[in-house]
């Protein structure tokens, strides 16, 4: 067993699609999209501390907006807030605590609005606009149900990696080797090589990327 | 029907003396015509059966001779191949690629069913037929193994393929799950080829395949084939030089 007692699985990025009818979940994807590509740029352009406690209560405005259960909200977000706090100390410890906390906030902020794309966007229609918005791309060689697809299934893997870490990390203390990295990553990556070649297989059983 | 003329398969590997590549024969020459509806491949870990599946799906090509569904060719129609076969893996992980069961099933029917509303009702009326329809937008990874092993089946089932290949699906799974996914493949309509370390799911085939490095060894009904099966397997330790520690 990977999981801790007490821990909840960690739901992953685009694995937090809620079904509902707000006025987020009504918009087009399109519009969702651009509204969070424009927001993660004022959020990255507009600097200070003020600006990005704005970002943050703009994001959980919008997760209210779309009466996001709280819960799987904050599961979307424990990783982000792992790398937010870890973003904040390095800025706080190069530009000062008003930087630091800003920069932790504005990384909060924009996975904040990640995370309630993934929860109004069901990840099918994602797949059809990417493919749609890339269409352009096939006069080069490249075929935008795969570029769609490889979103889809990047996004897909990332709970199944970390199982895979955590699991590794269960073996390696097994055989008491807790503090060695190589016991940790090793067979990690070997089995994550290992994932990424049956994902292949199955794709291709399936017919996909469309044929 | 499918069809097998003189097919093998070859790959590239390091002499175990020498180091230098040589080309090892892993499967065949097979030559089969196999028309039944439930057809079962047993055999030892290694032994070239999960090889055979994945002919029948061109997965993997013959380096020689022909593999045939239904008159196409694995080489020439592959997509057209995989467009009548379907095939479910062992591990559901590998195969489910969406983050919910109902994202999942959709993708399956974006070759055949036009608009997302559509797909969308769809999915969820074949989530419905595996009793997972209170699970459809719940993340894959919150169901259970033999929840996202019915759901594999669901979204392979959802191609409507005209037959059916099932490599270990129920390795995986405890006794009760594998009931269920056992009694929902005997239940298909669709001609099934199931390889299994599973005995009892063997015995209810209609014909089993033994197969035994890269040879089909045995062939016929199930009887006759499973006792030739486990003679195979009491060599086996042996043969593999294994002692007890």
């Amino acid at each position: 067993m990977s999981r801790r007692r007490g821990r909840g699985a960690w739901t992953g990025p685009l694995g937090l699609y809620v079904p509902g009818s707000s006025p987020l979940h009504r918009l087009p994807v399109w519009a969702s999209l651009c509204g969070t590509a424009a927001f993660t740029a004022a959020v990255v352009l507009v600097p200070g501390l003020p600006a990005a406690v704005a970002g943050v209560l703009v994001a959980s405005a919008a997760a209210a907006v779309a009466r996001l259960p709280w819960r799987r909200v904050v599961l979307g977000l424990r990783p982000g807030l792992v790398a937010a706090a870890f973003v904040g100390l390095g800025r706080w410890w190069t530009s000062g605590a008003a930087a630091g906390v800003a920069g932790a906030l504005d990384l909060l902020a924009v996975v904040l609005a990640g995370v309630v794309l993934a929860a109004t966007t069901p990840a099918d229609e994602l797949v059809s606009v990417v493919t749609g918005a890339t269409t352009g791309l096939r006069r080069f060689g490249v075929r935008p149900s795969s570029i769609a697809l490889g979103v889809a299934v990047m996004l897909r893997s990332v709970p199944v990696l970390v199982q895979v870490l955590g699991e590794s990390a269960d073996a390696a203390r097994a055989r008491g080797l807790d503090r060695s990295p190589r016991a940790l990553v090793v067979p990690a990556g070997v089995r994550t090589v290992a994932h990424a070649r049956r994902v292949g297989e199955a794709l291709a059983a399936r017919g996909l990327p469309d044929d | 029907m499918i069809e097998l003329d003189r097919a093998e398969v070859t790959v590239w590997s390091p002499d175990p003396v020498s180091g230098r590549d040589r080309t090892v024969r892993i499967l065949g020459p097979v030559t089969l015509s196999l028309t039944e509806r439930r057809v079962a491949v047993v055999g030892a870990n290694g032994s070239g059966k999960s090889t055979l599946a994945r002919l029948v799906d061109a997965l993997v090509l013959p380096s020689a001779g022909t593999v045939r569904v239904d008159g196409l060719d694995t080489v020439r129609d592959g997509a057209a191949v995989r467009r009548r076969v379907g095939f479910l893996f062992t591990d559901p992980d590998a195969q489910v690629v969406m983050p919910t069961p109902a994202e999942d099933v959709a993708l399956s029917l974006r070759r055949t069913t036009g608009s997302a509303a559509e797909r969308r009702s769809a999915a969820r009326a074949w989530l419905d037929r595996f009793g997972l329809a209170d699970h459809a937008d719940l993340p894959v990874h919150a169901l259970s193994a033999g929840q996202r092993q019915l759901l594999a089946l669901a979204a392979v089932l959802a191609t409507e393929p005209a037959v059916l290949v099932c490599d270990e699906p129920t390795t995986l799974l405890d006794l009760r799950w594998r009931r269920v996914v056992d009694q929902l493949l005997d239940a298909l309509e669709q001609q099934v080829v199931l390889v299994t370390h599973d005995l009892e799911a063997a015995a209810r085939a209609d014909r089993v395949l033994v197969v035994d490095q890269g040879q089909v060894v045995h062939d016929g009904p199930p009887g006759p084939a499973l006792v030739r099966y486990r003679e195979l397997m009491s060599e086996a330790p042996r043969a593999a030089g294994v002692r007890a520690p």
